[in-house]
């Protein structure tokens, strides 16, 4: 699985509200923190606010606020704003055009993705948060 | 939190049908005999946690030798709380006293295993610090390899 730009954003972004949910975070400062366009980046944060995900403060001293549950929220829910899966074992190929050899590719790989849903289905907003503790911290706990 | 006792067996019975839709009777009669009992020394553990006098969660692991190739690493392979206290922090309170318990006997990894749709629970492992274990599970559908008994994926 490999996520468009546009979803690492999403993730990037949706962290650093969740990390200071009080604060109304500026889309100017996260544009200048990952060093991208902020016309790019206000695409995203409205995805995100159409979500819930975060909440959009006008005036001054506003910008955005994270206003999901960091316990609930995962990594899948953000990801897949963004990103079009395909259902579980469907085939990347049309399987009455495509040879066994597609078809067995098509197996492997599903597993791949099948695997990788399911992690970023069970790590929550609050789960990332303690991992990146735990990087800070300088140690795998 | 403390070792199972017989009398807990109906209330450990009751949370798993709420939670899974089935009673297993015999199946949690048999773990009991093999986990709640266990002499000491036999590094297996069966955790109730109790809240006002109740018994409203618990946790069964082991320590399992060599398996998978594994230096003895503990394993965790039932936990369940009563629906109506869960976010309250009892499976955190189960999980801490079985990893205090696999410390105290050296060893230094703890591992599960639960089917990936299972969220609820990945997510619940994942927020105690789990991370995915160097294992890859694998199965075979054998009426698909073998259905006359000589399929091509038979080991020669």
């Amino acid at each position: 699985m490999r996520l468009q730009v546009n979803t690492t954003l999403a993730l990037y972004s949706v962290i650093e509200f969740a990390s200071d949910p009080k604060r109304h975070i500026p889309a100017a400062e996260i544009a200048e923190k990952y060093d991208v366009s902020p016309h790019h980046l206000a695409k995203v944060l409205a995805e995100l606010a159409r979500a819930g995900i975060v909440e959009s403060v006008r005036g001054v001293g506003g910008g955005y606020q994270f206003t999901a549950n960091a316990r609930r929220l995962t990594l899948m829910d953000v990801i897949q704003l963004f990103e079009d899966f395909a259902p579980p074992g469907a085939a990347r190929h049309n399987p009455k055009s495509a040879t066994p050899v597609d078809l067995a590719l098509d197996a492997v790989l599903s597993e791949i993705d099948e695997i990788a849903k399911a992690t970023f289905s069970s790590i929550t907003l609050a789960t990332m948060l303690q991992l990146i503790a735990r990087q800070r911290g300088g140690g795998a706990g | 939190m403390r070792a199972v006792r017989r009398a807990d067996l109906d209330p450990v019975i009751a949370i798993d049908a709420t939670v899974t839709g089935l009673e297993k009777r015999s199946y949690w009669q048999r773990v009991y005999r093999r986990y709640g009992i266990a002499a000491r020394g036999e590094q297996r553990w069966f955790l109730v946690a109790e809240m006002e006098g109740r018994v409203v969660g618990f946790l069964i692991g082991e320590v399992r030798d060599w398996e998978f190739g594994s230096p003895p690493c503990g394993w965790v392979f039932a936990i369940d709380v009563d629906p109506q206290v869960r976010q309250s922090g009892v499976a955190s309170h189960l999980m801490a006293a079985l990893s205090a318990s696999l410390k105290r006997t050296g060893v230094r990894k703890l591992r599960t295993l639960l089917a990936r749709d299972n969220t609820l629970i990945l997510s619940f492992f994942r927020s105690q610090g789990m991370m995915a274990a160097p294992l890859i599970p694998l199965e075979l559908d054998l009426q698909e390899v073998l259905p006359n008994g000589n399929g091509a994926g038979a080991a020669r």
